[in-house]
Parts: structure tokens; C-alpha cells; sequence
């Protein structure tokens, strides 16, 4: 078997293996971001929400759990590339595919692959927390998955390239602690930025998960800070880069070759 | 045709070390053949070059006339490595690890499934098939190494000290199944070794290197006859308190005053040796080569070349 089956055959390899390792250790991958959905929902949707009417004309708890699925794609996506990727590096069972004629745009769509099944999963699972709280019915559902499997594939890469460098656990949670954490609490998941000063207004839309975050609240709520297009527009931007830079790395051996 | 060819590759790691400075090699089909050298002689370095696990600075190298820099997929699907340190899953299960392998190889579920059992029965993991890799011994773990090797049924078998660290009883099952599947089902066989003993017991061909270069390489019969001395150990029926002087042998003391060493130039009778040890009232009780030949020619090239560059 050669070319295109071949590549297929070791796609769906990677892509079983991946499912299977976050399956495997559910209670680690699939419950905390449940246990965080809530108690976000619970603390500022029922609690503190109560006391804010609206939020670009729906309540606030409605106005919330959108958001809050998004960081559980987010984070999950991102966490399960690139801890799966650093350890196949650390154990060094990545040689198990380097040395097999596995290309490297089928080791990136495989390992981007499991991180989007992850982070799905994740965002059904919150999703399904969310219904005991609210009636959640996605006003244009083809717009919410779109988006939801668009950003969970541009931080599925994004993970694969901080597992790339990373020479530590240390390293691969850098990232998340210090850079996508602040952003996506700063991505208008509890705010509209409508809501900020001017000045905090022009610089929030820097942030790329903002624009992430209010497409996939419009494609439930019907409701967005920002243009719909101008959120796919970032989000595939990024997935080019990212992706681009990604088979870059891989074709050079950058962390995983000497 | 060439199982594996290599022209002029040179390996120089971002430190600036040369690994590899220029070699030249070339393994026919079908071929047993050893690459031999000290501790970083560039032995793991050009077999990490040939399994595209490191990236060659210059040179070329064509597996099974496949040029692994155009031809890559075509040169890896004939690859099976067998590496030096064990690099599985470790919470992944013995049966997983060879599927997986089978699946990055393009092989599909069904075929992959029936192979996997083929080759964890054939080398004693079957039973062993559910647990995780972390719980199998180090003899299991090199075996189970080979049963991924060879799930893809690669044409070219490479295998990077595979008896390192293992039992006697199984370092004898290896060496009787690598000898199996290569003169059974023609599988080209290349392994390093630091046992020169196999080395000598299971290859045609082997080539020495040191410092980055091959110093010598050829059927192992016709280095063997390079070797101009071999040690025996002889046993004596008392202490040998003066050593003869029986030129053209040599004689050494030994911590044991009942064994003494003799160096026998190649060619020599050795009926001429016992006459002399006779005529000097020394009865040998039994005797044993000090190490095999090839251990002596391989460590007489190196010193030669460490006595040349210092």
C-alpha cells in the first residue's frame, strides 16, 4: 500500500490512538471542565447574574454558557495536542512514526484530529451541564459547529507547536497558564465589550479569541460583538498560519530530530 | 541488488561534533551484516540517518536503490528499526503498540490484526498481549521491539544492540530467530553490537567503525584471516612457576598460577605447541580461546588507529 490509502490508513491510526488516550483517561480529560462549567455557570450565571438584567438584549446566564463552552474547546483542544505530542517526544515513541512512511501533514491532521475530538467532546459534555440551567437551542447550528470545530482545530495546532518546543512539562504549560488563560477570561466570555471604556474596547479587539467567542455566541444566541464574517475570517487566517508554521517545524525536525 | 547503499555521508550535530565524516557502506540483499565500533564511534548515528531519525548533513543513502531524499516513503516502508532504548507507550497495551505500527505503515485493521498476532505468538508475547508496555520485563520489551519491527514485513531488518541488557537463554532465542527470517524469508539483517561474539556467530559481513569512519569492512571470514594472533588459555595440571620461552609462541602469567596464556601466530601448528609445552614437563588439561577472534582483530584495529592519532 502506498500514497493516498497508505497515508489514510495511518491517519485513522493516530487519529484511534488519540481518541483512546483521552478516553482512556476521562476523568482527568473530559470531567474538570464539566465540574469548572458548573461552577462558572452556578457563581456568575445564577449568582451574580441575577443581579444583571440583560447583555446585548438576552439574560445574562443565556449571554454566559456560550462562552463558557468555547473555554472548554479552547483549553481542551490545545491541552490534548500538545501534552499527547510532548509525550510521544518524552517517551520517544514519536521514532514509532518517524521512522514509518507516515508523512507529516498525516502526523499534524492526526494529532489536530484528536485534539478537535477532545475539545467537542468537552463542549457537548458542558453543553449538556448547561441544559439543567438553561434551554440551550443553537439559533443557526451549522454556524455554532462550524466555529466550535474551526477553533478547536487553530488551538489543536497551536498546542502542537508549543509541544514542538517544549522541552518540559514545565514549558507546555506555559502557554495556557500565562498566555491563552488571560486571553480567553479577556475574550468577552463574561462581558460584552460594548460594556468596556473605548480605549479597553479598541484593544480587545486584538484578541483573537474574541472574535472566536462571539461567532459561536452568535451562532447560538443569534446575537455577536463582532461581525460574522470578520470571525471565520480571523479564525482560518490563523488556522494558515498556524498550520503553515506547524509543517514547517515538522519537515525541519525541529524537537524531534538531531 | 543493494539492500542498503551509503555514499560519502557525514553527520556534524549543531554543537559542532562530526559524527559521521564521509562513509561509505553497502550491504547486499539478503546479507547478515554487523556494524561494529566503540562507544560513540557514529554507529547509532548512521542508523538514525538511515531510519530518518536523524537528518544527514551530507551524503546519500538509497535503501533498496530507493534515495531516501526523493524516495522517502517507498525507502521507510522497507525499514524495520529495532532500536537501542526502548521508546513505547508506556501505558499503551503490547497489542496497541505493534497495531498502531501496522497502521502508520498503511496497514489496514483486519491485516494489521492478524499480523500482530502472528508475530507476538511467534516471539512469546501473546499472553502478554493486554498488558501495558511499562509492565513487561527488559527480554519481553526487546522482543516485543522486534514484534513491531516486523509487523510490516520489511525487506531490511536494522537493529540497534538488540541483546543489550538481556538474559543469555533469550540473547540465544534472538540469534535463532533473526537467523530464521533471514535465511527463511530473506530478510536483510544489519545489526550493531557491542557482543562481538555475535557478531562472529551470526553475520556475513561486518564493517568497523571508529571516530566516524569505517576502518575496515568485508566477509567475516576474510578479517578473520587479517588476524595474525590468537590467545589461548591453557589449563595446567600444576603452577607454572617459569614461563617457557617456545618461540614462535608467546607465554603469559595468569592471577591463577595453573593457567597460563599463550598467543599462537596465525597459520602455527598447533601440535608444535604441545610438543614444546611437553618437552618443558607442562601437562595442559584443557584449554580455551581467550576471546573470540573477531573480539581481538576489532580491539587490535582500534588501539591501532587510537595509537595513530594520539
Amino acid at each position: 500500500m502506498s500514497g493516498w490509502s497508505l497515508q489514510w490508513v495511518a491517519y485513522t491510526t493516530i487519529v484511534r490512538r488519540e481518541v483512546r488516550r483521552f478516553m482512556r483517561i476521562w476523568v482527568q480529560t473530559i470531567t474538570p471542565p464539566a465540574v469548572n462549567a458548573v461552577l462558572y455557570i452556578i457563581i456568575f450565571g445564577g449568582l451574580i447574574g441575577s443581579r444583571i438584567r440583560e447583555v446585548n438584549g438576552v439574560p445574562y446566564m443565556d449571554f454566559l454558557v456560550p462562552g463558557i463552552i468555547m473555554m472548554g474547546i479552547i483549553s481542551n483542544s490545545y491541552a490534548n495536542v500538545s501534552s499527547s505530542f510532548f509525550s510521544t517526544k518524552l517517551q520517544k515513541y514519536i521514532e514509532e512514526m518517524l521512522v514509518s512512511p507516515v508523512s507529516n501533514l498525516t502526523i499534524l491532521l492526526g494529532y489536530v484530529s484528536g485534539g478537535v475530538a477532545r475539545g467537542i467532546a468537552v463542549g457537548l459534555v458542558v453543553s449538556a451541564v448547561a441544559l439543567v440551567f438553561i434551554d440551550l437551542k443553537p439559533m443557526f447550528p451549522l454556524i455554532t459547529l462550524s466555529i466550535a470545530i474551526l477553533t478547536s482545530v487553530v488551538f489543536s495546532i497551536g498546542g502542537l507547536i508549543n509541544a514542538v518546543y517544549a522541552k518540559s512539562f514545565d514549558e507546555v504549560s506555559v502557554v495556557p497558564n500565562f498566555v491563552l488563560t488571560p486571553l480567553t477570561y479577556l475574550g468577552g466570555i463574561f462581558y460584552s465589550v460594548n460594556m468596556l471604556p473605548p480605549l479597553a474596547e479598541k484593544i480587545s479587539l486584538f484578541n483573537p479569541i474574541l472574535y472566536m467567542i462571539n461567532g459561536f455566541r452568535f451562532g447560538i444566541l443569534g446575537v455577536s460583538d463582532i461581525p460574522l464574517w470578520q470571525s471565520f475570517a480571523v479564525i482560518i487566517v490563523f488556522i494558515v498560519i498556524l498550520a503553515t508554521v506547524a509543517i514547517i517545524l515538522l519537515n525541519r525536525g525541529t524537537g524531534i530530530k538531531t | 541488488m543493494n539492500a542498503l547503499s551509503i555514499q560519502n555521508l557525514t553527520k556534524t550535530y549543531a554543537s559542532g561534533a562530526q559524527a559521521l565524516k564521509g562513509i561509505d557502506l553497502s550491504v547486499p540483499e539478503g546479507d547478515f551484516f554487523a556494524l561494529l565500533g566503540p562507544n560513540g564511534a557514529g554507529k547509532s548515528t548512521a542508523i538514525g540517518i538511515i531510519s530518518s531519525l536523524v537528518t544527514k548533513t551530507s551524503g546519500k543513502v538509497h535503501i533498496f536503490e530507493h534515495d531516501i531524499d526523493v524516495e522517502i516513503e517507498a525507502a521507510k516502508s522497507s525499514i524495520g528499526l529495532v532500536p537501542q532504548e526502548f521508546n513505547f507507550n508506556s501505558f499503551e497495551s503490547v497489542r496497541n503498540i505493534v497495531m498502531n505500527v501496522a497502521g502508520y505503515n498503511g496497514i489496514t485493521r483486519k491485516l494489521a490484526a492478524s499480523r500482530t498476532e502472528f508475530y507476538l505468538r511467534r516471539l512469546d508475547l501473546w499472553d502478554k498481549r493486554n498488558a501495558a508496555s511499562r509492565e513487561l520485563s527488559g527480554g519481553m520489551k526487546r522482543r516485543l521491539m522486534i514484534a513491531r519491527a516486523l509487523v510490516h514485513e520489511p525487506k531490511l531488518l536494522i537493529l540497534d544492540e538488540p541483546t543489550a541488557g538481556v538474559d543469555i537463554e533469550i540473547r540465544r532465542s534472538m540469534w535463532d530467530y533473526l537467523t530464521e527470517i533471514n535465511n527463511e524469508n530473506g530478510i536483510t539483517i544489519i545489526l550493531t553490537t557491542h557482543y562481538l561474539e555475535e557478531a562472529e556467530a551470526l553475520c556475513r559481513n561486518v564493517a568497523i567503525i571508529d571516530g566516524g569512519q569505517i576502518i575496515e569492512q568485508g566477509a567475516v571470514s576474510k578479517l578473520l584471516n587479517l588476524s595474525k594472533l590468537e590467545t589461548f588459555v591453557l589449563d595446567t595440571d600444576k603452577p607454572v612457576q617459569t614461563l617457557p620461552q617456545l618461540p614462535p609462541f608467546t607465554f603469559r602469567s595468569r592471577n591463577d598460577s595453573s593457567q597460563i596464556e599463550v598467543d599462537v601466530p596465525q597459520g602455527q601448528s598447533l601440535n608444535g605447541l604441545f610438543d614444546s609445552l611437553s618437552s618443558n614437563d607442562i601437562v595442559v588439561k584443557s584449554m580455551r580461546t581467550k576471546s573470540n577472534r573477531l573480539e581481538e582483530f576489532f580491539m587490535r584495529l582500534v588501539s591501532q588507529k587510537d595509537g595513530a592519532t594520539s
